[in-house]
């Protein structure tokens, strides 16, 4: 593939209110099988976005690009004004290098399905080993930092547990616990609830509000939790083949969806419950 | 009938058991070797240049496909040829170092892939760096499965080491062969030498697999 023109992107967005979040024309592609369609998606500071919508419509395709862990193929994305996989060079942008890519991640936490802590390591060890190793802090300030999290997700008495010994959602709110031990701008969340059993979903529901609440996060969740995602959004996306098909307020995407394939997918997801 | 004399298995013993001390030397310092050098393969072989990583994997795939012997032999009788002139143990140490350092790679490839991704993409997502997420997160976890054929490398190579003889490094068989060509008795100090391999080998073989389970049990995985 050629490498794409980038003539038209800015080195960086500036000016009152930039996004924390600019997708910008961003196409990602395997091979012929398109999977974001030229998408263009702001996140403010601040806010809280969810993204629905059917399988295979690209959700988790565009966090784990926020993530990178996926190349773009097209387009520029902009976290906190700067790009994210690219860098200016001279007049233009230009692929970034290794430690343009580690600033940059800096900025963005994420939270997986499978939860996808280090098994060999206690509660607290997963919560301390980025603030040691990454970002330089002290033993002493990382552990003070991981045990107010712990404590925060309500894992305080788990800490010296290792993984295998607590249950899904308590996987899950130490995940959260480890990736806020990392003051990100920016946090991702993937079906966070998807591989829990309905009785401890809750739990990690209520650590997210609790996040919402106390913390000028900006937000990116994909979830299949319509109820959820209703009374915690500001803003929901509903995707559909790699675009995105319509977005709103809760009230307005749920309360009075325009779009024929909205309606449809949220019918259906209606009568599944 | 076998003709076996008690006492000359007596006078020969001390012998032996100095040579089994040269036999344990042999096999840790070569199993050290592998067990470094292995490593260094098998991350070079996952490094994004292609050029070292196809050459390592070339490397590595020869050294399995020849006989170790044969590459005790080259580097202590063909290494002089350009001016490396080795001592038997060090060429012997260098030759069946990096012959199990082969196989071992292997084994810690395959450890390596068996750490699911999404754990690489939790390091990613925690900003470690590459060295980290390799020494703090993937090889902990590809310790626990490599294990099994890490031990049976161990056993392989402590069995191997008769075959240093060739070049003279002064261990069990070699001293067995000395001794046999000085008294024409074979039978006592072969045999002495198998019965000793065997009351190594057995218990470290046991020994491996009682690791395992505690390395498993320490890393907090159940196993
Ligand atoms: N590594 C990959 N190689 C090839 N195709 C991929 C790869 N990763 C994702 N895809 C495809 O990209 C499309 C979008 O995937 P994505 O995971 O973003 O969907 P999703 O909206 O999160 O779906 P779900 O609700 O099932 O999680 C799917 O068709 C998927 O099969
Ligand atoms: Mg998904």
């Amino acid at each position: 593939m050629n490498a794409q023109d980038l003539s038209a992107f800015p080195m960086a967005l500036q000016g009152d209110n930039v996004p924390m979040v600019s997708f910008k024309n961003v196409t990602k592609s395997y091979g012929s099988l398109v999977v974001l369609d030229a998408l263009d998606l702001d996140v403010a500071e601040g806010e809280m976005v969810t993204i629905i919508g059917p399988s295979g419509s690209g959700k988790t395709t565009v966090l784990r690009m926020l993530m990178t862990l996926e190349t773009i193929n097209e387009g520029v994305i902009y976290v906190d004004g700067e790009p994210l996989t690219h860098m200016p060079n001279g007049n233009g942008l230009v692929p970034a290098n290794r430690s343009h890519l580690r600033k940059m991640r800096s900025k963005i936490g994420m939270c997986f399905q499978h939860f996808n802590l280090f098994p060999h390591m206690t509660a607290l060890e997963n919560c301390m080993e980025g603030p040691v190793h990454v970002l330089g802090l002290s033993k002493k300030e990382a552990r003070e930092r991981s045990e107010e999290l712990l404590a925060l997700v309500g894992m305080a008495e788990k800490r010296d547990q290792h993984p295998s010994r607590l249950s899904g959602g308590q996987q899950q709110r130490v995940a959260i616990a480890r990736a806020m031990a990392m003051r990100p701008k920016v946090m991702l969340f993937d079906e966070v609830t998807s591989a829990l059993d309905p009785e401890v979903i809750g739990e990690v529901t209520n650590v997210i509000r609790k996040l919402v609440a106390e913390h000028n996060l900006t937000m990116l969740m994909v979830t299949h939790q319509m109820g959820f995602a209703k009374d915690i959004s500001d803003r929901v996306c509903f995707f559909y083949g790699g675009r995105i098909e319509e977005q709103g307020t809760p009230d307005e995407l749920f309360g009075n969806p325009r779009r024929e394939r909205t309606q449809q997918f949220l019918s259906a997801v209606k009568e599944a419950v | 009938m076998l003709d076996w004399n008690w006492q000359f298995t007596w006078e020969i013993l001390p012998r032996l058991i100095v040579a089994t001390g040269n036999t344990l030397l042999a096999a840790g310092l070569g199993y050290g070797i592998a067990v470094v050098i292995g490593l260094v393969f098998a991350l070079a072989q996952r490094t994004p240049f292609s050029v070292v990583t196809i050459v390592v994997r070339e490397a590595v795939e020869f050294i399995r496909s020849t006989p170790l012997v044969l590459q005790i032999f080259f580097v202590f009788y063909v290494g002089p040829q350009f001016g490396i002139r080795l001592s038997p143990w060090t060429a012997g140490m260098i030759a069946i170092g990096l012959h199990y350092a082969a196989y071992l790679s292997e084994v810690y490839r395959g450890g390596i892939e068996s750490v699911p991704k999404g754990q690489w993409e939790a390091a990613t997502s925690l900003n470690l760096s590459t060295a980290r997420t390799y020494f703090r997160v993937v090889i902990p976890q590809a310790l626990p499965p490599s294990l099994a054929g890490m031990g049976n490398y161990l056993v392989g190579i402590f069995k191997d080491t008769p075959m240093l003889s060739v070049i003279g490094v002064a261990e069990l068989m070699h001293t067995a062969n000395a001794i046999g060509s000085e008294t024409y008795r074979f039978l006592e100090p072969y045999t002495l030498v198998g019965v000793i391999f065997l009351l190594i080998s057995l218990p470290t073989a046991a020994g491996i697999r009682l690791f395992e389970g505690w390395v498993r049990r320490k890393l907090g995985m159940v196993s």
